[in-house]
C-alpha cells in the first residue's frame, strides 16, 4: 500500500433487500474504510430506504444488516449525505433514519460528487 | 492511462460485462493500461468455465480469459460474492468442502482490498452494472 | 465528470436523477440508456434542455444494435467505444448512475 488517500464516494440509489446492492456495496465501503481512504456515502432516490430504521427482516428469512449502517462511525465512516429531495418524495424525514445523516439539497450533493477522485455506484 | 475496470453483473441477462469487455479492449488498443478488472455481485459469474453458450453468439467467458491471456490481465473476481454465488477454485473447495471448482483461466479469486486498491493506484475506475 | 447512464428514461430515473444533481459535465448514454437519444421519446425536450449544462454523447454500437441509429436527437455526438476510453480519460472521474 503505498499510502496514497484518495477520496471514494460510494452512491446508494436502490432500496434494500429488494437486490443484494445495499449489502454488498456497504462490504466494500468497510474495506475502503480498512484502506484509510476518505470515504463518503451519497443516497439518493430509492437509496435512502436503506436508511430506514426498523428493519425486521424475520418474515423474509433474510439476514438484515441495518445495523451496519450504526457501526460505520466505529470505522471512521462518517460522512453520510441523503438528498433532501429523495427522501420528501417518500414521505420520510431525518426522524425516520436509523443513524445520524446530513441531508442536503441535490445541487449540493452534485457539487460534492465533483471532488470526488473515485465514485463507486452498485 | 492507467484503468481500474468493476463489473457488478454476470454474462448474458445483463449487457454489462460486454460493455465492460468493449471498454477494455478499446482501451487496451490505444495503448492505456489496465490496472486490474474487479468482478463482483452476480459478476463473478463471468469468471465460470462451465458455460456453454450457443456457438453462433459471443463467448463472454472465454472471450475474457482470452483477453487476459493476450494482454496479461488481472482479473479478480471477490470471494465473498463469490462464495455466495459459488464460483470455486482449488484453494476455495478445499476451504469450505466443495466438491468441484469451476474458476476459468484468466480469473483469481481475492478479496474486496484488491477492488479498493484499483481504485487508489488507477488513474480512472470505470463501472459496468445494472 | 462523466455521467454514464445505461438505462432507458422511461424505464429508470438515472438521467432525471444525474440532470437534477450533477453540476455539469459530459453525460454519455450507452446500453439501453441510448434511447434516450432518439428524436420524439418524451424525454428529448430535458435531454435538449441539459444541452446548455451539458456535453451529450451516445454510444454508436449501441444505437445501431437498437435501430435507432438513424433518429439521434441533434445535439447528440455519436462515439464509439474508442471515443468511450477518451471520454472517461479527459474527464476527471467517471461516475455510472446504476
Amino acid at each position: 500500500m503505498s499510502g496514497d488517500i484518495k477520496k471514494f464516494m460510494f452512491v446508494n440509489r436502490k432500496a434494500p433487500y429488494g437486490t443484494i446492492y445495499a449489502l454488498e456495496s456497504l462490504e466494500v465501503v468497510l474495506i475502503a474504510a480498512a484502506f484509510e481512504q476518505d470515504v463518503s456515502l451519497a443516497f439518493l432516490d430509492d437509496g435512502v430506504y436503506q436508511l430506514k430504521k426498523g428493519h425486521s427482516t424475520k418474515g423474509i428469512e433474510i439476514k438484515g444488516f441495518e445495523k451496519t449502517y450504526g457501526a460505520l462511525d466505529d470505522y471512521d465512516v462518517n460522512k453520510l449525505y441523503v438528498d433532501q429531495e429523495s427522501l420528501a418524495a417518500r414521505g420520510l424525514t431525518a426522524d425516520d433514519l436509523s443513524v445520524a445523516v446530513e441531508i442536503m439539497s441535490r445541487a449540493e450533493l452534485g457539487k460534492l460528487m465533483d471532488e470526488q477522485d473515485v465514485v463507486l455506484s452498485f | 492511462m492507467k484503468f481500474g475496470i468493476l463489473v457488478n453483473e454476470g454474462p448474458y441477462t445483463h449487457q454489462a460485462s460486454d460493455s465492460a469487455y468493449q471498454f477494455t479492449k478499446a482501451a487496451l488498443e490505444k495503448g492505456h493500461e489496465i490496472f486490474r478488472v474487479f468482478f463482483y455481485h452476480d459478476g463473478v459469474n463471468n469468471a465460470t468455465r462451465l458455460t456453454t453458450p450457443p456457438q453462433d453468439d459471443r463467448n463472454i467467458v472465454n472471450r475474457w480469459s482470452k483477453l487476459a491471456e493476450d494482454h496479461k490481465l488481472d482479473m479478480v473476481v471477490c470471494v465473498a460474492a463469490a462464495q455466495r454465488r459459488g464460483i470455486v477454485d482449488e484453494g476455495e473447495a478445499k476451504r469450505n468442502g466443495k466438491d468441484a471448482t469451476n474458476l476459468a483461466p484468466g480469473f483469481r479469486i481475492s478479496g474486496l482490498g484488491q477492488l479498493v486498491e484499483a481504485g487508489i493506484q488507477s488513474d480512472r475506475m470505470v463501472v459496468f452494472g445494472d | 465528470m462523466l455521467h454514464i447512464i445505461n438505462k432507458s428514461p422511461l424505464d429508470r430515473n438515472s438521467l432525471d436523477t444525474v440532470l437534477t444533481t450533477a453540476a455539469g459535465g459530459s453525460i454519455l448514454l450507452i446500453e439501453d440508456g441510448v434511447y434516450a437519444a432518439t428524436k420524439g421519446n418524451a424525454f428529448e425536450a430535458r435531454l435538449k434542455a441539459a444541452m446548455g449544462k451539458f456535453k451529450v454523447f451516445a454510444l454508436k454500437g449501441d444505437l445501431e444494435a437498437r435501430g435507432i441509429a438513424d433518429r439521434v436527437t441533434d445535439g447528440v455526438s455519436m462515439v464509439d467505444y474508442g471515443g468511450f476510453v477518451d471520454l472517461v480519460a479527459e474527464n476527471k472521474t467517471a461516475q455510472s448512475w446504476l
